[in-house]
């Protein structure tokens, strides 16, 4: 298929740099990058792999803070290095467009979404406003937005998250451009509102014939959009290869790390010992705002509790109730068997040590002007009364615990990795020696091949010590792989509640079985069964 | 799979070489630009001055001899006032005078103000909506126009009694200030998470306050503190110089201007005398000059930080 | 426009509470005047009967909140009582009332202001804007630089620097802004040059600061970028995209400036020996002449909160989406 002509895109030997701490840094290290007219090509890659500042230097533009240093962009046999602002402006918007990740920003707050939309049309005078304005209507038909006619002329606040990432899609489509960059367009969304736009996107690509470079972190996503996939890390090229061959027959051992978390498989078990009961609980942050509705949880000993729920579910609400922070309105929570006082100050010393909690951002979840040593010291002192050379030994003992050793024990927070960070977090859950421990999205923040060790860990130390886990979490993967029992959380209630292998085999109740059968797959033909079977 | 060869201390991360405060200090200052050189010099000038005054000066601070608006002279290097003071050594003594009391006052404001921000931030109860809304009101009304106000309303009799006066109106007044900064702060802090960790390990409020959340906003208040500094400073020379601030006898630039001013109509006749204004009133500017590009240059360097993350 | 009005409305009310709050305060600073204060207004020779009646005039036989609702029924009607001096001892009575010596004074710091914010308003938005359109430039680091030097200098120095040159070594403009009676129109202006230059300087880098800030804001936030994506030219991000979302903070930072023209003011009406209340209120406050000092303080804070709130209003009347609620 490829003939000269239908090169559209040739980046070569592409440096970038980016300017932080008082000099320039390197970002991009001389990536090749090539996109035929209608191709979609998928750049995967973990934070801080450079996807997005590749991204947009495929339409010759640096964000503020970085440069473009080396190599050539041929766009459609034009130089787009070479071009001058106002000639590359001439092709932004009209020949190349960009989509970006979150629409709620990226939308002006003072402007009606239509006039948005036609913008570009106007001001490269492409289209007279009224036709743009029918096209731009017709656009927002093919990607399924409700209400067609009228939604353009509602302003960015007034729609939701799901339905602005479908107009921002039809504003770079306005145009019929050449190229499409779409950069981690459906991150901030729901699993299920995911879906909705996945498809849509991908319709109106396929339908106009669009080439497109979709940039994201998730295999499974793209494994639905692109036909060609390029995995980057630390700035340079991993492996690039046709979907189907990446999925099935990965080369590099960083690619197949990206796969990894799915092969842990935990086998479940579960116990009539409970550590936690939760019975009828109600819990409001304001007398109008009742988030939780008759919530009944009970945590097996020695086991994990996956809670899963899309965001408003009540999820983290319930951890709140757990450990004292927010006192439910009605209802009961009993640990190991005895009741436990539902308000923070009402519980002692026992009480606060035997549930301790491991947070999301373990940026923010770490006082950055602590040593690790501090960190980790603080529950032993406070808890266990420990000091001096006691405290130091039991320090190492954590450090060990957690797969690293003595030479981290005087570093600050930022000088450690991200799985590093969580780890910290995990060892000062640990020094507490609590019966139960809370994990609130703590793997979502992390890289495939991090999350995975800190899975790992998670798994070995329950073996280990009999600690039973409560696991909030959006991400099915990661139920699957660590989880016992699973309750299933919708709008504050409780949807299903059972071992994990019961909740993941139908039938299902009409949310789990949405839920489940939204989050993507490993399988480029995911997205098409879905269809098929919806 | 590559878990065999992955460890977990071995993951990259920003490792950087571990340094003494003092040494991080230093790195700092050698990438500090020219204008906050400069305006470390003065400041340190300045001090020095004003811990040293009754040294440095050759006379003085209220001692009068017997020719007024005498000549510049060996004795007088910059001659004297209309009652025969040494106007050099009133300009050194003003320094002590003037930016201690403006120091003085800036302490107690932070004391004040800080320590109510801190509670506010973590209680945030009624008691934070009672303090806030004084503070609303109380911010109201313009800082010097309700100085002056209370200034009038406020009879003191001895000078010492009138700088103490002086000193708690302004520093009350601009305390609001230094509420309103440290509850922002101090609030982006609390919901930290690892604010909420120490809160479920069970640690007391003071503990709270002391450990996890003053360490991390102290860059914001240091700033703030240089120009809460340079603000305090000239309201009390403004003061001063309208002859509401700090009283006669005692050496201060703001009064030394509102004396000296008289001189600038006969520029045209002799230069020294009607240049005689300007050099306590560019004391004044030249220390919030100082303090002003420091303080800049502090703000670049910590939000500079912060854009790392 | 329903919550937009409703919005509104509660920044009118908290503005007339705190006006009330305010009220009360400035009032209350009488109370802390010693007791014996009839006797210091009206000299140590003053007939008892001389005094009683004059505390009696006061209203101070009468509880306080009494004498608050009198002085606010006057205030509100315009009258803000009679100056202290002009007593005498003997009991004959040549002072005049408030009113009467504020109103023309009024007026000259009123004609100061306008002519102050006329010239610098627009210079300062222009310059702000232009900064921080070119940041980190040449032009916007030197002029950085500059307001920051001219936010540290003391008004009295800058005035005196004025005086110094345009009008002792130049001889111009007069070193005292004296206005004559029957003045002209352009007499005023010539005479208000040397002031209205200095409160231009002292104001004019806080608002451009302020507005380089606002703005360097506004241009960093995604949509911008968006803009900037889909081929607008400069200009029209700028006009299209920037500005729409500008008026909040731009009014904001002119509300505070004024509002600090109304501090400098003080400080330069006593160098120049303006005419305007700003003089007036630190010659009351010297010989504590306290219904002028109360009216003074009201009228300034009263213009303080209505600056303040005009701005919070604008803020509120061009947030979109306030304008269209969900």
């Amino acid at each position: 298929m490829s003939t000269k002509s239908d090169l559209l895109l040739d980046m070569r030997n592409i440096e970038i740099e980016g300017f932080s701490d008082e000099r320039w840094h390197p970002i991009i290290k001389g990536v090749d990058l090539s996109l035929n007219r209608g191709e979609i090509l998928g750049l995967i890659g973990e934070s801080g792999a450079g996807k997005s500042t590749l991204g947009l230097a495929a339409m010759g533009f640096a964000r503020p803070g970085c440069r473009i240093t080396g190599g050539q962009i041929m766009f459609d046999g034009r130089d787009l290095r070479s071009l001058k602002e106002p000639e590359k402006r001439k092709l932004w918007g009209s020949r190349i467009a960009y989509v970006a990740q979150s629409a709620a920003a990226s939308f002006n707050p003072a402007h009606r979404l239509i006039d948005q939309t036609i913008e570009a049309n106007l001001i490269k005078g492409l289209k007279p406003a009224k036709e743009a304005r029918d096209d731009a209507i017709e656009l927002y038909r093919a990607l399924q937005l409700p209400d067609p006619e009228k939604i353009g002329f509602r302003y960015p606040h007034q729609v939701s998250g799901g339905q602005l990432q479908r107009v921002m899609t039809a504003m770079a489509m306005a145009t019929r451009p050449d190229l499409i960059i779409f950069d981690e367009p459906t991150t901030a969304l729901d699993v299920t509102t995911q879906v909705e736009v996945l498809l849509a996107m991908r319709n109106i690509v396929e339908q106009f014939h669009t080439a497109a470079i979709y940039i994201t972190h998730d295999l499974a996503v793209v494994a639905q959009m692109a036909d060609r996939i390029k995995v980057l890390r630390y700035g340079e090229q991993v492996e690039e290869a046709e979907t189907r061959r990446m999925l099935s027959d990965p080369q590099e051992a960083y690619t197949k790390s990206l796969w990894s978390v799915r092969s842990i498989q935990k086998e479940e078990s579960t116990s009539d010992d409970y550590v936690l009961e939760l019975e009828g609980i109600d819990a409001a942050y304001s007398r109008s705002l009742k988030v939780l509705k008759d919530v009944n949880i009970k945590v097996p000993r020695g086991r994990t509790v996956a809670v899963v729920g899309e965001s408003g579910s009540g999820k983290s609400t319930t951890a709140r109730v757990i450990t004292g922070l927010l006192p439910p309105s009605t209802g009961s929570v009993r640990f190991n068997g005895q009741p436990l006082p539902a308000a923070l100050k009402d519980r002692n010393l026992d009480q606060l040590r035997e549930i301790q909690m491991i947070y999301q951002m373990a940026d923010t979840a770490m006082n950055p002007r602590q040593t690790v040593a501090e960190i980790i010291g603080r529950p032993l002192e406070f808890y266990h009364n420990m000091t001096g050379r006691k405290k130091e030994a039991r320090l190492s003992e954590l450090l060990k615990m957690i797969e690293l050793d003595d030479s981290f024990a005087d570093r600050l927070p930022s000088e450690l990795s991200g799985g590093q960070k969580q780890r910290i977090c995990i060892a000062r859950a640990l020094a507490a020696e609590p019966d139960l421990i809370i994990c609130d999205e703590v793997t979502s923040a992390l890289d495939q091949i991090v999350q995975e060790g800190i899975l790992n860990l998670l798994l070995n130390l329950q073996k280990e010590f009999g600690i039973s886990y409560i696991f909030i979490t959006h991400d099915i993967a990661t139920v699957k792989a660590i989880s016992d029992e699973i309750v299933i959380m919708f709008q504050g209630e409780v949807v299903e509640q059972g071992l994990k292998s019961e909740i993941l085999s139908p039938p299902h109740p009409d949310y789990t079985q949405l839920l489940l059968s939204s989050v993507p797959e490993m399988d480029p033909d995911w997205l098409d069964n879905l269809v098929a079977d919806r | 799979m590559s878990t065999e060869n992955y460890s977990a201390a071995g993951e990259v991360s920003q490792v950087r070489t571990r340094r003494t405060w003092l040494h991080r200090m230093w790195i700092g200052l050698r990438k500090a630009p020219l204008t906050a050189w400069f305006g470390m010099i003065i400041i340190l000038g300045y001090l020095i001055c004003m811990l040293f005054a009754p040294w440095i000066a050759p006379h003085g601070e209220a001692q009068v001899f017997a020719i007024p608006y005498a000549e510049w002279s060996e004795t007088h290097r910059l001659g004297t006032d209309q009652l025969g003071r040494d106007i050099f050594s009133r300009l050194i003594f003003g320094a002590r005078n003037t930016v201690g009391i403006a120091l003085l006052t800036t302490l107690l404001s932070f004391f004040i103000g800080g320590g109510l921000g801190l509670i506010a931030a973590i209680n945030r109860s009624w008691l934070d909506q009672i303090i806030s809304r004084v503070v609303d009101v109380l911010l109201a009304i313009p800082s010097l126009i309700f100085a002056l106000m209370l200034l009038a309303a406020v009879e003191t009799t001895t000078p010492t009694w009138s700088i103490i006066k002086l000193i708690i109106i302004i520093a009350v007044l601009d305390s609001t200030r230094v509420f309103r900064l440290t509850r922002a702060v101090a609030l982006n802090v609390v919901v930290m998470d690892y604010v909420e960790a120490a809160r479920l390990r069970g640690e007391k409020l003071g503990w709270i306050m002391r450990r996890e959340i003053l360490p991390n906003i102290m860059p914001p208040l240091v700033a703030e503190f240089g120009l809460r500094f340079s603000f305090v400073f000239l309201t009390i020379a403004a003061l001063s110089f309208l002859g509401l601030g700090i009283q006669p006898p005692t050496a201060d630039w703001g009064t030394m201007v509102r004396e000296l001013s008289t001189f600038v109509n006969y520029l045209n006749f002799d230069l020294r005398l009607g240049l005689l204004a300007f050099i306590p009133g560019g004391a004044i500017a030249l220390l919030t000059v100082a303090v002003n590009f420091v303080v800049d240059w502090f703000l670049h360097q910590t939000s500079g930080l912060r854009d790392e993350h | 426009m329903n919550s937009v009005l409703t919005t509104v409305i509660q920044r009118l009310a908290l503005g007339i509470i705190t006006l009330f709050f305010v009220s009360v305060i400035i009032f209350a600073m009488v109370s802390m005047l010693p007791g014996d204060f009839t006797q210091a207004v009206l000299g140590q020779a003053a007939l008892e009967e001389t005094v009683e009646a004059f505390r009696k005039e006061l209203g101070l036989d009468q509880p306080a909140h009494i004498r608050y609702f009198q002085w606010l029924g006057g205030v509100l009607q315009g009258d803000f009582g009679t100056s202290f001096s002009g007593r005498a001892a003997s009991g004959i009575d040549r002072s005049r009332s408030v009113a009467e010596l504020i109103e023309p004074r009024l007026y000259n710091t009123l004609f100061l202001a306008a002519m102050t914010a006329i010239v610098a308003v627009p210079l300062a938005l222009y310059l702000g804007i232009t900064a921080a359109l070119h940041r980190n430039g040449f032009f916007d680091r030197s002029i950085s630089t500059a307001t920051l030097v001219s936010i540290s200098l003391p008004e009295f120095l800058v005035a005196y620097v004025f005086i110094a040159v345009f009008a002792v070594l130049w001889g111009k403009f007069p070193p005292i802004s004296e206005i004559r009676p029957g003045a002209t129109f352009f007499d005023r202006i010539h005479v208000s040059v040397l002031p209205a230059l200095t409160l231009t300087l002292v104001t004019i880098a806080h608002m451009m600061r302020m507005t380089r800030a606002a703005i360097i804001n506004l241009l960093a936030s995604p949509y911008v970028e968006m803009a900037r994506l889909k081929g607008v030219s400069q200009r029209d991000v700028i006009i299209k995209h920037v500005l729409p979302n500008a008026w909040a903070p731009i009014a904001t930072v002119i509300a505070f400036n004024l509002a600090y023209l109304v501090i400098g003011v003080v400080v330069v009406e006593t160098v120049f020996t303006y005419p305007g209340i700003g003089r007036l209120m630190v010659d009351s406050v010297s010989s504590r002449d306290m219904p002028i000092v109360q009216a003074c303080g009201l009228i300034f804070a009263g213009t303080y909160i209505l600056l303040n709130m005009i701005a919070d209003i604008i803020g509120i009347v061009t947030n979109p989406r306030l304008l269209h609620p969900r």
